[in-house]
């Protein structure tokens, strides 16, 4: 078993990233990593992508107008009660 | 190096979804004061529960930033951002009632918004009863291989700008279950829940959606260098 991990190419390896990255195991102890610079470079990059999205997002106001919209909607909706 | 190695359990925190947002940057809109506390929301609920039509601007004013961001984030089109975000505050209206406390109100909100923009991308979609379709982008859409690309954490292209675009750029179902995961905070189950598909099929968009990523990134640094 471990000397098929070993040999493993890195489609093989790629292919169960999902699984991999989804899990609780240590990624960066796989066996394929050891001596594979191309997948510990991807694994690196798709690391620093995620990581880098969770700064990305700032917090948006939305415009002033969307709550007057909100409010007559509120009450077209309280003036006819069959529009919901 | 992290691999993956750190939770994604407190990014809801970082965006706000159980802080009250008013009071972190004292930015106030539809001139409602700010409550101070979760016992002054609380009351304000209770308020807004019983028709108290002041109250619900106010939890507008509370938790409008944090829902129209997100909306924002799923959709990546402020006007669609606008409609959803009117869409889940009427939603919230008319369901007030129901919220009986068991999670935060924030967390409800932030539940009953995700749920709103669920049911805009099903109705966007051609095949009306199913996400599968906006779940699987079609060939051309999908990932290349990535053998022998550049490395670009070594060649520090992870630029801001440049990863907005590319996000922005991602098929809506990739976007959809990145949001979710890497930027919402939300484990593979939860989302296997809300779209009701398989955690494996979750973890497949991730993965799928950050080899995108990746080789967007790599292309628009190559157009950039040209």
């Amino acid at each position: 078993m471990r000397e098929s991990v070993n040999t493993m190419s890195c489609a093989e390896f790629q292919a169960q990233l999902p699984n991999l990255i989804g899990s609780t195991e240590n990624i960066a102890e796989h066996p394929h990593l050891q001596g594979c610079q191309l997948c510990r470079a991807l694994l690196a990059d798709l690391d620093a992508i995620a990581q880098a999205a969770r700064q990305l997002f700032p917090i948006e106001e939305p415009p002033d107008a969307l709550w007057q919209h909100i409010e007559s909607a509120i009450g077209r909706e309280e003036a006819t009660p069959d529009l919901r | 190096m992290s691999y993956f190695a750190s939770s994604t359990q407190s990014h809801r925190e970082i965006h706000g979804a159980s802080t009250p947002l008013e009071t972190r940057n004292g930015h106030h809109g539809n001139n409602s004061p700010a409550p101070a506390s979760n016992q002054d929301q609380a009351e304000i609920l209770a308020r807004a529960q019983a028709g108290d039509h002041h109250a619900f601007a106010q939890l507008y004013s509370i938790h409008k930033r944090h829902i129209y961001s997100l909306c924002l984030r799923m959709v990546g089109s402020v006007a669609e951002a606008e409609d959803l975000t009117q869409e889940a505050f009427l939603q919230f209206h008319r369901k007030i009632d129901t919220f009986r406390g068991e999670s935060a109100l924030s967390t409800w909100l932030h539940r009953l918004a995700i749920n709103v923009v669920l049911m805009h991308l099903r109705k966007k979609s051609l095949q009306v009863n199913s996400l599968d379709e906006i779940m699987e982008p079609t060939s051309d859409q999908r990932p290349g291989r990535s053998f022998g690309a550049p490395d670009l954490v070594l060649s520090g292209a992870i630029d801001r700008l440049t990863l907005q675009r590319a996000i922005n750029d991602l098929p809506a179902g990739y976007r959809l279950v990145f949001v979710l995961h890497d930027i919402e905070g939300f484990e593979h189950n939860e989302i296997a829940s809300l779209l009701d598909c398989s955690i494996g099929n979750s973890k497949s968009q991730l993965h799928k959606a950050r080899l995108k990523l990746r080789a967007s990134m790599r292309d628009l640094q190559q157009e950039g260098r040209k």
